[in-house]
Parts: C-alpha cells; structure tokens; sequence
C-alpha cells in the first residue's frame, strides 16, 4: 500500500533581490520517510524549508500538507531551526524554552498551565535534558541546545517535522541521542525532513533523499539515487562514496 | 551681505567639511551613534576646564572636552568587554550619566558661572561673529573661524597622511591588522579626532547640529556611492550646500541657523533617499517589481518547459497550479508573448524556439552562475546583472 | 529638606506625593518596556525617539495653541512612531545600518523641531517653561491630571503585557518560530514597538530628551544581572525605575537648582554599577573570585603533580623531602603547601614535606578526576 502524501510542494520559486534561491520546485514528500535534504552551500537548502513553513514568501508555488493549503494544518507541523539563529544569552530556562512548544496548540492568551509543564518534562526526558530543566540556556553546550530545539517541537506532537541542520556543531552523543528519537519518530508513523550537511552519514540515518542546487536534482529512497551520478549533477565534481548495500 | 553675515557663512561652511570628514568613516564603521554620545558627554569635561581656568575662552576647555570624549568612548568598549550587556546598550548607559554629572556640576556651582545648557544643546551661530579672536589689540575675526579652521586643516593633514591606512582599516580589519596598520590605533585616532571636531563645533552649532552634520551628508553620499574617495567629496559638498542653503533659510524665516541648517540637510537627505539611481526608495521598489516579474516570467517558461502535457499548459491552468492571480497572470504571458517567447494555440500555450533557448541558458546561468552566455540579455533583464 | 523631613512630607504634602507617584509610576514603565527594548536589541531606540518626539511637540503646540501636556504628549507620539517607521524602513530597504538610520532621525527630526520652536518663541503667547520641560525634564511640574494619565496609561500597558505575555516571550526570543505556531507576528511586533515608543515618550517628562536612553536601558540592564527568568528581570527593572524616580525627585526637590532628570539618571547607574559589580549569578566581582578560585586550584594541582612526580620515584612514596627543591617551581608558593597540607595531601615537619597517601591517591587519579566531573555537569 502506498502512502499518502505528506507535504507536496508544486512550482515553489523564491529570490533574494536579483539572486535566484529556488526555482520551480517540484516535490512529493510520503508519509513516513525520514528524508535528508543535501546540498552545496547557498542550494537554498533552509530556504526550501522556511518557504514551506510559510517564513519566507515565494514568488511562485504552493505547497499542501495532506492535500490541504500549509496554513489550515499548522498543528500538524513542528519546526526545529538552526542553532544560530537565536540569542542564547536571553533570560529564560531550558524548561521554558521547551514550554513554547505548547504555545501553538494554547493559541492566543492562555497561559501554559500543568499540562502543559508535563508535556515540556516528558520531552526534556526524552532528550535527555531533564536534569537542566532550570539551566539558564547560555550555560548550555551546543549539543544540549540542539536537544532543546528538538524537545521544543516533540512537544507538539505534530505528524510532521523540519529540521535545519540540527547536527551542525554537536557532540558525538548528541548526534546519536537525535538520530535515535528521529528514527522512533518514523517508526511510529510521523514523518521527518532534515537539512542534513554531512553526506556521509546520509546512508546511514535516512531512508529518503532529496538533492537541492537551486533546483531539484533528484528525490527518492536513499537507496536508488544515492549514487555517483547524482552527486555529481548536484555538487557539480566528481564525487566517489561508498554506500552499504 | 555684511561682514558679520559673511563669517558666519564662512564659519558655517568649515563646520560642515571639518565634519564630513571624520562623519564618513563613523558611518562606513558602523559608528554613527557615537558622535550623538560624545557630543552628551564632554559637558563635565567642558565644566571642569572652565572650573579650572574660570574662563569660558580657555583652549584648556576644548582639551578637557575632547579628553571626555575620548574617556567615553573607552568606557563605552570597557562595559562592552565585560559581556554583561550588548554594545548599543553600553552607550546608552555611559552618555546619560556623563551628562548627568556635567550638569550636577554645574547646579552645584551655579553662582560661579552661567552655562546655559540651553545653548550647549542647541548652540546658535547668530552669534559666533561676536566672539573675537583678539591678539593684543588686533582683531582677527571670529573665534570659532580660528578654532574649527585649525581643526579642519588638521584633519584634513591627517586624512591625507592615513588615507590609505584608514582605507584599509575601515573595510577590512583583518588586512589591516596583518599589513601592519594597527587598526586599535587607527580607531582611537579616529575617535580622538571626532572629538575634537564635536567639541570645536558646537560652540558655534550645538551638539544637533554637529550629529547632523556628521551623519547626514555621509549617510547620502552611501547611498549614492561605495567609492571612498567620491564619497568624501559627495559628504563634502552636500555640508558646503546644507550650511549655505540653511543660512539663507534661516534670514529668510527670521529663524534659528542651526534648525534651519539640519533641516535643509534633512529635505536633502530625503531626496537623496527617494530618487538615488539604484539604492535609493523609489529606484528599489520599481527594481523589485521589475525583477519579480522577469523571475515570474523566467518561472512560467521553466514551468513550459519541464510539462509537456498539455493539460498543465492550459492557460487558465496557470492560476491553479502556479497560484498566481488572474491578472498577474496576464500581465506575465503579455510580457512572453512580447517578446516572441511564447505561442498560445488554442489557449494552450507553447515555447517558440527563441523561447527554448533562453530559457536553457537562463537555467545554466541559475544553476552555474557563469554569466558569459547571457551577456547579450543583461540589458533586457535585471535578473542577470545580479 | 532632608530625607525624615521628606518622607514626613510625603505623607502630609499633596503636592509632593503626587509628583512622586508620577515618577513612581514613570520609572516603572520605562523599566518594563526598556527591557523589551534592550531584549530585541533596539537599545538606542530611546535616544532616538526622545529626539525625534521634539517636531511633534512643537507642531502640536503650533496647531493648538494649547500647553496642555496631554495634546504634547499626543503630538510627540505620533512624531516618535513616524520617526521608528522610518527607521525601520531605512533598514530594511537600504543598505544604511542602524546606526546611521537612528543618528539620521535623531538629529534631523530635532533639528527640524528647534527650527519651529524658533516660531514659537516669537508668538506672544509662547511660553518656553512648558516645552524646557521636554528637553530637560521637570518632574516637579506634574499634576494631579498628569498622574491620573499615567496611571492609566501604565495600567494598562501592564494588562496588555500580562494578557500577551507569553506571546511577547516567544516574539523576542524566536520570531520564525512563533510565525510557524501560527502567531500574528507583525501585529505584536507593532503593539511591542507602541508600548515602547509611549514609554519614551511619557518618560521624556522626568529626564528629558537627552537622558532618555538611560531611563529606558539603566533599570533594565541592572535587572538582567540579578535573575535568568524574563518575568523577574521586567519586575525588578519596573522596581529598579520607580525607586530611581522617587528617589531622584525626593533629593532634587530639596536642593536648589536641580533638575530631576540628572538625579534619576544617576541613581539609575548607581543600580547599574552596584548590579554589574556585585550580582551573585553575573557579577564582575563574582568572576573574579571564580577566576582566582580556578587559577589557584590550578596551581595547587601542578604543585601536587609536581610533588608525586619526585615522590613516585622513592620506594617509599611518604618519604620526606627537602622543602628547598620546591623553591623553583613555578607557581610554588608557601600557601599552596599550607592549603595541600590542610587538605591532607601532605605532611609537613621541619624543613620537609612528604606526600600521604591521600595525596598520592589524589595525583593518579586527577585526570581521571576531571573525567567523572565533566561527565556529571555535560551529561
């Protein structure tokens, strides 16, 4: 039985001033996958990502989620951003961060409340961030922001899940601790899409790939287009990897 | 025009070049707000020197005062260092509190002497002419004439000297580290200059006056150049016209020199800001417009090219699946058929060979970004000049 | 007038509490919505808008003809809110950096505003006392009907802030991800940057144009030493700005001469200092400690290595040795084996040390020891 499709997106095109990012991206996402999505530098990778949640506006394209417009189905989909792109010297604690995640389903005006605070400690648990629950989040490595991030969005329980390039600059517990909640998240049906940067462990932790140079290159199960021939359309050398068959 | 009238056009005009200069490396480094904090913070350096000499003439008065500038400033990268708060924080802290204990100083000694901080605000060139420079017996002109005319030569000596070390510095720290320019240097002369500048001006101007004059010719020089070079001229020569034009507003009206000068830089500004070729308002809104249709154009081509079925070339498919309006649509398949690029048949729309080809080499240019082959579309499109 | 004369007043002088209340509650909203303004990283916002409030001041006395504080204060708000619009816009459409935008608006909006000021000084109704109050505060001028407005105004700024309050937090923390959680972000960012600019605005009658910055930042940055969790820092900045304004008006009150501004702008530093210099989580006093604290620790350990290095090669590892052949080890000093001995890592008789059997223990394992420590704090 095929599954149904997650996330399509048809024609997506977005530019910066006079730089093209994206053009006409045509893509079908199925329900279940654990997708990479791999690239050279300025593929317009996290563009991809942020034009689907609706961060950036495109000039051309439309993007559904399970055959409905993204904007009716937000509660469905959870975002993990890049690292970077917060101030961690904020005033808040890793609990709290965590806390946000339920702000969505509260809506506008309510206060989180202990429901809410349960749902943040199962998911720093299963970070394994638990004990930090009061760590102010400047004190906190790489490795346990990322994990923050990644409780932050399992809070919100959605079937859906982008992730930017949530294994730049962490420890080598900390890739393994994600990859492994990543992968029960498959196994229990959600589907995950991942701005990966590190082509050699694609084989090893996806099942799905996507290669993005402004255009799509090539999407589909690792393992029919993992391959040589791809790689090389995408990062334009000639690129040799070994793939376990 | 009289003679007064004269100088204190004479006066205003030296005012303006000798904060041009210094205004467009603020502005080039980030630092604008700077010359807003030190023009604040000098006052309790301008109080202790009078303190000292009980002479509101004193050359010691400008020392001290460019002295606080200077303390400011270092203050300012103290608090910075110590990572307790963030930059624009720490000078919104150090200015006010200097400031604070300027006129603390002043309140406490109010018998000794009248510093009207009205003045030190707002500064009124009306009366520059009558303050003269008196040696022995013979007049000289005006004091400020003598004062920001030093300050302006010096400036202008430095700047011939350090150009290309200040170039370097500016736009590229690192270089100029490696090259052995120390850029800390090069920093705190270029802060101690300011200083001086701020402190000589705005006897004659105020402290507005002199944020004004420093941040805003330089600020629409940017916007219309990124040459060093022209932009010094341009900084130069909008100070010359903003301080003539807004003496002249000033006698027209009957009203304050100084108010009248920033405004003129303001409406100056302004049109700088609207109508500048390039970066200015109106030239980035038509750009923006023009490039989104040239990418929805380039876009609906792509599209062309990648379904040969003819369902998904159907006009009125266009709206559906590219989710564009009605008329956006229309506007786009007009710009096509203009252009020869596209035949519709049918209401089913077809690629011309022309139309083949330049979308191929317009997704080789995307795709590659090596421009050789489009050469001959830059001018028709603003896509591929990026 | 000293301060038991003054808080006796307080109680009996009408006047005198008003005009504190006023400052009270001033202080108060430049502290909650300073720390917005610090948090998003518009510090300067407060200098700038202050500046900028000027033309709008003049204008509305211009048009009306009215003193009356309320029609300014109008007028100085929609001067301020055009002045943050084009900033912004000049950000955001042009390669100008916000600096330059700030110090554009800020001088040019001032200057155009000393230029009507000129007109107003030549009506023969003008009267300058009313817009000096603006440029350099006057606290002492307020009024019942001044304070009323106040605290209406900050009543219900505090409500917004409560009823919006987590969705401000999300806002300033992770502004796409609060889009993704289907949040109107443009609309509490334009409500965030009213609440400032009215702050700025309101505030300009106790410090004045050019301390403005200070009223917004001061209360603000001493607060966010104190405490990691944003609803402590805004109370303690609103705590931090009343009694800055209280205080600054209570001692320029008894003096001749003073303005208030000046007096609340240095109490509101003296907050800032004692908070940068002595704060128990971020303080400057408490890094040193943990700075020497670790160098010490640090000598102690190579002085300890050091000692086990000689000590090891003896059959017997308690062997005494000559305190002399220490003297040229960097970083020995008689402290150090005062504080070695006291942790019973060696023993001193005489002229000589030799190394326990803790203290033998304690070198084998240091390496390992840091191990099993960072294990516990990095998980």
């Amino acid at each position: 039985m095929k599954n149904p499709i997650a996330v399509r997106v048809d024609d997506l095109t977005v530019a910066y001033n006079y730089k093209p990012v994206l053009w006409d991206i045509d893509l079908e996402i199925p329900e279940g996958v654990l997708m990479a999505i791999v690239g050279p530098n300025g593929a317009g990778k996290s563009t991809l990502i942020k034009s689907i949640l609706g961060i950036i506006k495109p000039i051309a394209g439309s993007i559904s989620i399970y055959d409905k417009p993204y904007k009716k189905q937000r509660e469905l989909v959870a975002y993990v951003p890049q690292k970077g792109s917060v101030d961690w010297d904020f005033p808040t604690t890793a609990q709290d961060v965590v806390l946000m995640g339920t702000y969505g389903d509260l809506g506008w005006i309510k206060r989180p409340g202990s429901k809410e605070k349960k749902l943040a400690l199962e998911a720093l648990e299963k970070v394994g961030m638990l004990a930090f629950k009061n760590r102010q989040i400047s004190q906190l490595s790489g490795g346990q922001q990322q994990r923050i991030f990644l409780a932050r969005a399992l809070v919100q329980n959605a079937s859906i899940y982008f992730m930017d390039e949530p294994f730049q600059g962490v420890d080598a517990s900390t890739e393994i601790a994600i990859i492994n909640i990543l992968k029960e998240l498959r196994k229990s049906g959600k589907t995950v899409v991942v701005v990966h940067h590190d082509l050699q462990t694609v084989p090893e932790y996806f099942d799905w790939v996507t290669f993005l140079n402004v255009k799509k290159i090539a999407t589909g199960p690792v393992k029919d287009i993992f391959n040589d021939d791809n790689l090389t359309k995408t990062y334009g050398i000639n690129y040799k990897v070994a793939i376990n068959k | 025009m009289t003679i007064p009238q004269i100088e204190i056009q004479l006066i205003a005009v030296v005012v303006a070049i000798a904060c041009a200069i210094p205004g467009v490396f603020l502005v080039l480094r980030k630092m604008a707000l700077i010359s807003d904090a030190i023009s604040h913070s000098i006052l309790p350096g301008i109080v202790l020197g009078f303190f000292i000499t009980h002479d509101l003439n004193s050359p010691l008065l400008i020392l001290f005062a460019a002295l606080f500038g200077v303390i400011t400033v270092v203050l300012v990268e103290a608090i910075q260092k110590t990572g307790l708060v963030k930059e624009d924080t720490a000078i919104g802290l150090v200015f006010p509190i200097l400031f604070s204990i300027g006129v603390l100083l002043i309140a406490k000694n109010a018998n000794d002497v009248h510093l009207d901080i009205d003045a030190v605000l707002l500064g009124e060139l009306a009366f520059a002419p009558f303050d003269r420079f008196f040696v022995g017996e013979q007049d000289f002109g005006p004091k400020s004439l003598w004062v920001m005319g030093t300050i302006l030569i010096t400036t202008c000596v430095l700047l011939f000297l350090f150009f290309k070390e200040l170039k370097v510095s500016t736009f590229d720290a690192g270089l100029s580290s490696a090259l052995g320019f120390s850029p800390v240097l090069l920093h705190y002369g270029l802060m101690s200059v300011s200083s001086i500048t701020v402190v000589g001006a705005f006897d004659a101007v105020g402290a507005i006056l002199v944020v004004a004059l420093m941040i805003t010719p330089a600020a629409a020089a940017y916007l219309l150049t990124s040459n060093l070079k022209k932009m010094l001229f341009l900084s130069i020569f909008f100070g010359i016209i903003s301080a003539l034009g807004g003496y002249w507003l000033a006698h027209f009206l009957d009203a304050s020199i100084s108010g009248s000068i920033t405004t003129i830089l303001g409406v100056l500004f302004l049109i700088v800001y609207l109508s500048a070729p390039n970066k200015g308002l109106i030239s980035v809104i038509i750009m923006h417009k023009q490039q989104k249709r040239e990418v929805m154009l380039l876009t609906f081509l792509l599209h062309l090219n990648n379904h040969s079925d003819t369902t998904e070339r159907h006009i009125n498919h266009l709206n559906e699946h590219i989710n564009w309006h009605k008329l956006k649509s229309k506007r786009i398949l007009d710009l096509a058929l203009k252009n020869n690029l596209i035949l519709i048949d049918n209401e089913i729309v077809n690629l011309t060979e022309k139309g083949q080809e330049f979308t191929k080499l317009a997704i080789d240019y995307i795709i590659t970004n090596t421009d050789e082959k489009i050469e001959h579309m830059k001018d028709d499109f603003f896509l591929f000049r990026g | 007038m000293n301060f038991s004369e003054y808080f006796s007043l307080l109680f009996s002088d009408y006047t005198l509490r008003t005009i504190s209340l006023g400052t009270a509650l001033l202080g108060a909203i430049c502290g909650m919505l300073g720390s917005f303004a610090v948090l998003r990283k518009q510090s300067l916002l407060g200098d700038a808008i202050s500046h900028a409030a000027l033309p709008g001041i003049a204008l509305a006395f211009l048009i009306t003809g009215a003193k009356d504080s309320n029609v300014l204060l109008l007028g100085a708000l929609v001067s301020g809110l055009i002045g943050t619009f084009w900033i912004r816009s000049m950000v955001t459409k042009t390669h100008l950096k916000s600096d330059t935008a700030l110090g554009l608006v800020l001088s040019l909006f001032f200057g155009f505003g000393m230029l009507l000021l000129t007109f107003i000084q030549k009506q023969p109704n003008a009267n300058q006392a009313g817009l000096d109050k603006y440029l350099f505060g006057q606290a002492a001028t307020l009024i019942e009907k001044d304070v009323q407005i106040l605290l209406l105004v900050t009543t219900a700024s505090l409500f917004i802030l409560l009823l919006f309050w987590k969705e401000f937090k999300i806002l300033l923390f992770d502004v796409e991800y609060a889009n993704t959680l289907g949040f109107n972000t443009k609309f509490l960012d334009i409500l965030i940057t009213f609440l400032i600019v009215l702050a700025i605005v309101l505030g300009l009658q106790t410090v004045g144009v050019v301390l403005m910055s200070a009223m917004l930042l001061a209360p603000a940055a001493a607060a966010r030493q104190w405490t990691n969790k944003l609803s402590v820092m805004v109370g303690l900045a609103a705590i931090f700005g009343a009694f800055s304004g209280v205080m600054g008006t209570a001692i320029s009150a008894s003096q001749n001469n003073l303005s208030t501004g000046p007096v609340i702008v240095l109490i509101a530093g003296c907050f800032v200092f004692i908070s940068f210099v002595f704060s128990h989580k971020r303080g400057l006093l408490l890094r040193e400690y943990k700075f020497r604290q670790n160098r010490r620790e640090l000598h102690h350990n190579k002085t300890l290595l050091f000692m086990y290095e000689i000590a090891k090669d003896h059959k017997n590892i308690e062997h005494p040795h000559a305190i002399k052949i220490l003297n040229n080890f960097y970083g020995f000093t008689v402290k150090t084996l005062k504080q070695l001995e006291t942790k019973e890592f060696i023993l001193i008789s005489g002229q000589n040390w030799s190394l326990t059997k803790k203290g033998y223990y304690q070198a084998t394992t240091m390496f390992m020891q840091n191990e099993i420590k960072n294990d516990n704090t990095t998980n």
